[in-house]
């Protein structure tokens, strides 16, 4: 590889994962936010999380991040203008971070709506016969209660938020897949920095099954092994 | 109000107790059916209330109606004597009114489920300091000295650090039994706790709450075994159809049933 390209790349993986572990905990958040609307809300909640996730996972990813990116900064430019304000630059990070957050977030509304249907229901019920709080609750029993039935679905998220980082590009974010595009057209050694690109994508993905792996596992810790069922 | 004090008077309650559970006049309807259409019961401190009945009667319904995980569709409930407030939701359903109330007053009833219903992400002896820790703000090491006492006491002392799915039913439940009485209840509700249990394991449950109910504890118990409801219980109620068809002490409920249900009943379950 011709020198000093390999710290270009690096320095776009690590933009890429800034983005992916932005971008999931946005998701997070809101997934965690919308399952419990859909599932507890009132009839407009529930309406408006419905449209929501029907629309974010209907319409291809790349046009979603081209709108939300344009038009969002236009239209925060165009409140800002009116109410006075100097236009700003947004940050690409931030940026793709919102949008591919609020992606993410449709998703997991879904995966984390799925798990706490799975949360045996008397353990909800025992937790408000004895008092709890709806907060208290979420954070003692529902969430750790519903993560078992939700990691094979987010850690599927996490594996594609890393890779959604690449449709940043489009955008002119400086991201893995943009530094390559770089590195290649002046150095014209594209399958070098292609594979160099695939491999730093592995990489991520082994690593990250890696934790995933721990995490599930100390989530099941309450859970007989499923092999000693079959 | 007088059917109320009458029907307090039938008990046969140690002197001067203090009234621990008042319900008055209960309906419940789920929909179009009417599950609970006037039930009134009462408990005072040292009281063991049996409720026995055929599926169906609304027996379980009474008593989650007690702490509100079943909200009733019109009537009183009062618990150490402080009514719960009920209001009407957007929908014309009875909901309580004060959150911070309803979860206070079940803070004080410990509920033991037919179904166990441990936190399954918790140990026994997480299970059991989870409530004095986080609802009743007991310091962690109190809690802890505490639970070791009461797991001792339903026999799973070596069993503290292990996760509910592999224990067996009745080892389950025993630990539900330690969680309810971690709360230091005012009052214990137990819904049907050994209907999902199997036949050998009923008699080391039942152990445990019959330990409970001779030390006096104040108690509402749900159940179908009538030989248990009739050597620990204090009153008992039977109800059918969502009515009180015959109350009293157990004595004379079991031995000289004066309803023609209720003998039908005891045959039926004998």
């Amino acid at each position: 590889m011709p020198p000093g390209w390999g710290g270009t790349l690096l320095v776009g993986l690590l933009h890429s994962i800034e983005i992916a572990i932005g971008a999931t905990c946005l998701g997070l958040l809101i997934g965690t936010g919308g399952a419990f609307g859909k599932l507890y809300g009132g009839p407009v909640t529930r309406d408006l999380l419905a449209v929501y996730t029907t629309v974010v996972r209907a319409v291809p990813e790349l046009v979603l991040i081209l709108l939300l990116y344009y038009a969002g900064t236009d239209l925060i430019n165009q409140v800002l203008a009116a109410m006075g304000y100097q236009r700003v630059d947004i940050s690409g990070l931030a940026a793709g971070i919102f949008v591919l957050g609020v992606v993410q977030g449709a998703y997991s509304t879904e995966v984390i709506r799925g798990a706490i249907l799975s949360i045996p229901q008397g353990q909800i019920e025992a937790a408000r016969a004895y008092g709890m709080s709806p907060g208290l609750m979420l954070r003692r029993i529902t969430l750790p209660a519903m993560l078992p039935f939700a990691i094979p679905g987010l850690a599927n998220l996490w594996l594609i938020a890393t890779k959604d980082t690449a449709l940043l590009a489009v955008v002119g974010f400086f991201e893995l897949t943009l530094a390559t595009r770089q590195a290649a057209g002046v150095t014209k050694a594209y399958l070098v920095f292609f594979l160099a690109a695939g491999a730093l994508y592995l990489a991520l993905s082994l690593f990250s099954n890696l934790i995933i792996g721990r995490v599930e596992a100390r989530s099941r810790r309450g859970m007989p092994s499923v092999k000693e069922a079959r | 109000m007088a059917q109320a004090t009458a029907l307090a008077e039938k008990h046969k309650a140690p002197d001067g107790a203090a009234e621990a559970i008042h319900v008055e006049n209960l309906h419940k309807k789920f929909g179009q059916l009417h599950v609970l259409k006037g039930v009134s019961l009462s408990a005072r401190d040292g009281e063991v209330i049996a409720i026995i009945g055929g599926s169906g009667s609304g027996k379980s319904t009474l008593l989650r109606c007690i702490n509100c995980l079943e909200n009733p569709t019109s009537g009183i409930i009062r618990v150490n004597g402080e009514e719960i407030k009920l209001k009407a939701d957007s929908h014309g359903h009875t909901v309580p009114a004060d959150r911070k109330q309803i979860e206070r007053i079940r803070s004080k009833l410990g509920m033991v489920f037919q179904n166990f219903n441990l936190w399954s992400h918790m140990t026994l002896i997480e299970n059991v300091i989870e409530v004095p820790v986080h609802v009743l703000g007991v310091k962690r090491d109190e809690a802890i000295a505490q639970a070791e006492k009461l797991l001792a006491r339903v026999g799973l002392a070596e069993k503290r650090d292990v996760y509910p799915a592999f224990l067996s039913g009745g080892q389950q439940q025993r630990a539900a039994i330690a969680r309810a009485l971690a709360i230091n209840p005012r009052v214990m509700l137990f819904d049907e706790p050994t209907s999902a249990l199997d036949p050998e394991l009923v008699g080391e449950v039942l152990k445990v709450i019959g330990d409970l109910a001779r030390e006096g504890r104040t108690m509402v118990l749900v159940t179908h075994e009538m030989k248990f409801a009739r050597e620990v219980a204090t009153h008992v109620v039977y109800l059918y159809n969502g009515l009180v068809e015959e109350e009293g002490p157990p004595e004379q409920l079991f031995g000289a049933p004066k309803s023609e249900r209720l003998k039908q009943f005891l045959r039926n379950v004998g």
